[in-house]
């Protein structure tokens, strides 16, 4: 029988929260140990669990996979979530990178300073409608399907399915120019694994507050 | 005959030099088309070249690429060189993603002000030798092999040297406690492909060229 995945980080988004959208959209169960303190990163380092002593860190198959996006390959690849062939993954690979570029500025919000807090909701909101939400419309508008690459589910819908609700979250009405991304938006949310993810109870962890900030000062600064 | 891959980039290293790496590598050569006004670059937007507005952009086997990362990878399995299976790609991946952590912090040093660079260098430099150089200096001693994943070159190893090489530009003593990077410092480059592409003439960017 096979164990679980294990995720090792703060109980919060961060950029752990991408690895829980993929494991939870490929129907994988996975459990948590929650970084509370800097003692037991600490502990972590010490034991050599962290390559770079790093989190996030996924126990997984054998392995303690570090860098975020090296544990999204590995799960997208394991799971089937990265097209059919060399040119699919490519273009699925373009799509995530583009679009986890976007979902930094979320994951770096909370730790701006309160006066620079609005002005980056702007900045958030101006590159998604400028930069990057035209981009994945047009896709959507040309080929008429469902998914972003190859009419199946991969890493690609995952992520920006994660990050257009983030950016919901701040700015309620952000979709309101990209019909082909609302309909988007609706379809994947209603893929079964997706759906639960989206019901209470699951592992999808809430907006950041303060307590997480905090705990990630506590955990991270020297 | 195929067409040569085209890469379109600033005229320096940036984000673009671990590619031309990869390539040379690879032994494949490439054209390069450097940005060097606004109205060029807004002429490749306008085009619809840059799927988010930005560069690199790398033009290959009919496909325009851009993120750096998705570029790489995709070189890497072109050529060869991520691994026999998945958990070699994840280790090359995890390998990679490490040096291009620390060679972005080495990019950005460019652009610190003048009273802050000094500073900014000298931490880089502690991060290479506390954080980066002894996990790979220890993969080396544990599998006691030439190349450090699946023995057989990849991309995790052109991604070490090319850091390796970056570092010993700021400090050139920072391989003085780690002797397996520096035995595999000397075997990367004398490999010919990687000899040619480290000789004058080469498409290589300087430290000058941010």
């Amino acid at each position: 029988m096979a164990t679980k995945p294990k995720l090792h980080y703060p109980n919060g988004r961060g950029r752990m929260e991408s690895v829980r959208w993929v494991l939870a959209a490929a129907g994988v169960e996975f459990d948590e140990e929650f970084l509370e303190t800097k003692e037991q990163l600490q502990k972590l380092q010490d034991g050599n669990h962290l390559l770079f002593q790093q989190v996030p860190m996924v126990e997984i198959d054998g392995m303690k996979l570090v860098q975020t996006r090296s544990i999204l390959h590995y799960i997208a690849e394991k799971h089937h979530l990265f097209g059919k062939d060399l040119k699919e993954r490519t273009l699925i690979d373009m799509y995530v990178e583009g679009t986890l570029d976007l979902l930094e500025l979320i994951i770096m919000h909370p730790f701006l300073k309160p006066d620079d807090q609005q002005k980056e909701v702007v900045n958030m909101a101006q590159k998604a409608i400028i930069r990057y939400f035209p981009v994945f419309e047009k896709v959507l508008r040309e080929h008429g399907q469902r998914f972003l690459v190859g009419n199946q589910l991969s890493l690609a819908d995952v992520i920006l399915l994660q990050t257009i609700l983030a950016l919901e979250e701040k700015i309620p009405n952000i979709l309101s120019a990209f019909p082909h991304l609302q309909e988007f938006t609706v379809k994947i949310s209603n893929i079964p694994t997706i759906k639960k993810f989206l019901e209470p109870g699951s592992k999808k962890k809430p907006p950041p507050d303060d307590i997480y900030v905090r705990t990630v000062y506590n955990i991270f600064m020297p | 005959m195929t067409t040569k891959p085209k890469l379109c980039y600033f005229r320096g290293r940036g984000r673009m030099e671990s590619i031309r790496w990869l390539l040379a590598a690879a032994g494949v050569e490439f054209e390069e088309e450097f940005i060097e006004t606004r109205e060029q670059y807004e002429k490749l937007q306008k085009e619809g070249l840059l799927l988010f507005g930005q560069v690199p952009m790398v033009e290959i086997d009919g496909m325009v690429l851009t993120q750096t990362r998705a570029i790489l990878s995709y070189l890497a399995a072109k050529y060869d060189s991520y691994g026999k299976d998945l958990k070699e790609t994840v280790r090359i991946n995890m390998y990679a993603d490490g040096t291009l952590d620390l060679m972005m912090m080495i990019a950005l040093a460019a652009f610190k002000p003048p009273e802050e660079k000094e500073e900014n260098l000298t931490l880089i430099v502690k991060k290479a030798k506390t954080r980066y150089f002894p996990v790979f200096e220890k993969i080396l001693n544990d599998r006691g092999e030439d190349f450090l994943v699946g023995n057989k070159f990849s991309w995790a190893d052109i991604q070490l040297l090319e850091v390796i090489l970056m570092v010993e530009e700021l400090d050139a003593s920072v391989l003085a406690d780690f002797p397996l990077l520096k035995a595999f410092e000397a075997r990367i480059s004398n490999i010919p492909t990687i000899r040619k592409f480290l000789q004058p003439g080469s498409p290589r960017k300087s430290i000058l060229q941010f």
